[in-house]
């Protein structure tokens, strides 16, 4: 790999934005194209396809081996809520290679003793949430069960398109909170994307049971194909 | 913690840019039970010194090896490691798959 090549390609992801490097396995011929580029590009179809699905693969083009290797950004997970769950979620989600952050308000629950390691921002989800540019690669989980503090978040998360989201709470909560997201302008297919109940039943009773069942959704909704999710 | 492939990516590109020979080693294929999928990579500088991973750790010594040698003359190299490949290569997958590893220069 040229070194222009790795540089622009460290580039685009430290900027977050897809990028393929298709490489002749025979050659070692090698082209960068980034995500706004792929539209115009020969190989639209196959890069495309690949980019959807964020998977690297080998395919063959009029008898060449290329290799397609889709460098999607990394995942991010914000928690709303600096609760008991979360202390036990944000060191999974990093186990995970996820970027971590917990927002929370009450600063008797986000402090750095509950916290140690992990970004934590003590303001409100209006404050919080917009610097931190929550896109389609971030998973965002809404833990307090306070409406004051989840509802707007989860709003944000609508309008960021986050691959994941989901809120604890019973399917009674969940149905008002519903009712309420809606009166403040959340569409049907708005609420139908959240998760709640919170995670795969898995019988989870411990905050840390709990956590290991969210992390388990979230890498379903990532993995597994559309459909099946 | 694992190592990302981020990290790996933009070690690749400060040790080149400190003047040190590095390749770069990626899954480009596999077939049956793979440790680690399409895409998944290994950057190795001259020291030897390693950071990712192709595999489960069953076969990174020998893509070390070959990777000294695609530094030196700065050819790619398409390495194949499977069940199969035990005796020739002297390591294999123990987990039975198959996988292509292409090895490459960065700064070639």
């Amino acid at each position: 790999m040229k070194l222009s090549t790795l540089t622009e390609l460290n580039a685009e992801r430290a900027a977050r934005r897809p990028a393929i490097v298709v490489t002749d396995t025979a050659s070692g011929e090698q082209r960068l194209v980034k995500a706004v580029e792929v539209a115009a590009d020969p190989l639209h179809a196959e890069l495309s396809k690949q980019l959807r699905m964020g998977k690297s693969a080998s395919i063959e083009v009029d008898g060449k081996k290329l290799f397609l290797n889709v460098y999607a950004p990394t995942a991010k997970l914000v928690i709303v809520g600096a609760v008991h769950i979360s202390q036990a979620l944000a060191p999974l989600a990093r186990s995970l290679d996820y970027d971590v952050t917990v927002v929370d308000p009450r600063t008797a629950f986000a402090s750095p003793e509950r916290f140690p390691d992990v970004p934590l921002i003590a303001e409100w989800p209006d404050v919080a949430l917009p610097p931190l540019n929550i896109d389609h690669y971030t998973a965002f989980v809404a833990l307090t069960h306070d409406p004051k503090i989840d509802d707007p978040a989860l709003l944000h998360a609508f309008a960021r398109d986050c691959f994941y989201i989901g809120a604890l709470g019973s399917k009674k909560t969940h149905a008002k909170r519903g009712e309420r997201l809606k009166a403040q302008g959340a569409s049907d297919a708005d609420i139908a994307r959240i998760h709640a109940p919170i995670g795969l039943a898995i019988g989870a009773v411990s905050p840390s049971e709990i956590a290991v069942s969210i992390m388990a959704e979230i890498t379903a909704t990532l993995r597994l194909p559309k459909a099946a999710a | 913690m694992l190592n990302r492939d981020q990290d790996i990516l933009q070690a690749a590109e400060d040790w080149q840019k400190a003047g040190h020979g590095v390749a770069l080693a990626t899954v480009v294929e596999t077939w049956g039970s793979a440790p680690r999928p399409a895409g998944s990579s290994l950057v190795i500088n001259d020291d030897g010194t390693f950071l990712g991973s192709v595999s489960g750790g069953c076969v990174e010594g020998a893509v070390v090896t070959e990777a000294l040698d695609v530094i030196a003359s700065g050819q790619p190299k398409l390495l194949e490691f499977g069940v199969a490949d035990e005796t020739a290569w002297q390591v294999g997958l123990s987990c039975g798959g198959t996988i292509r590893v292409y090895v490459e220069k960065v700064g070639a």
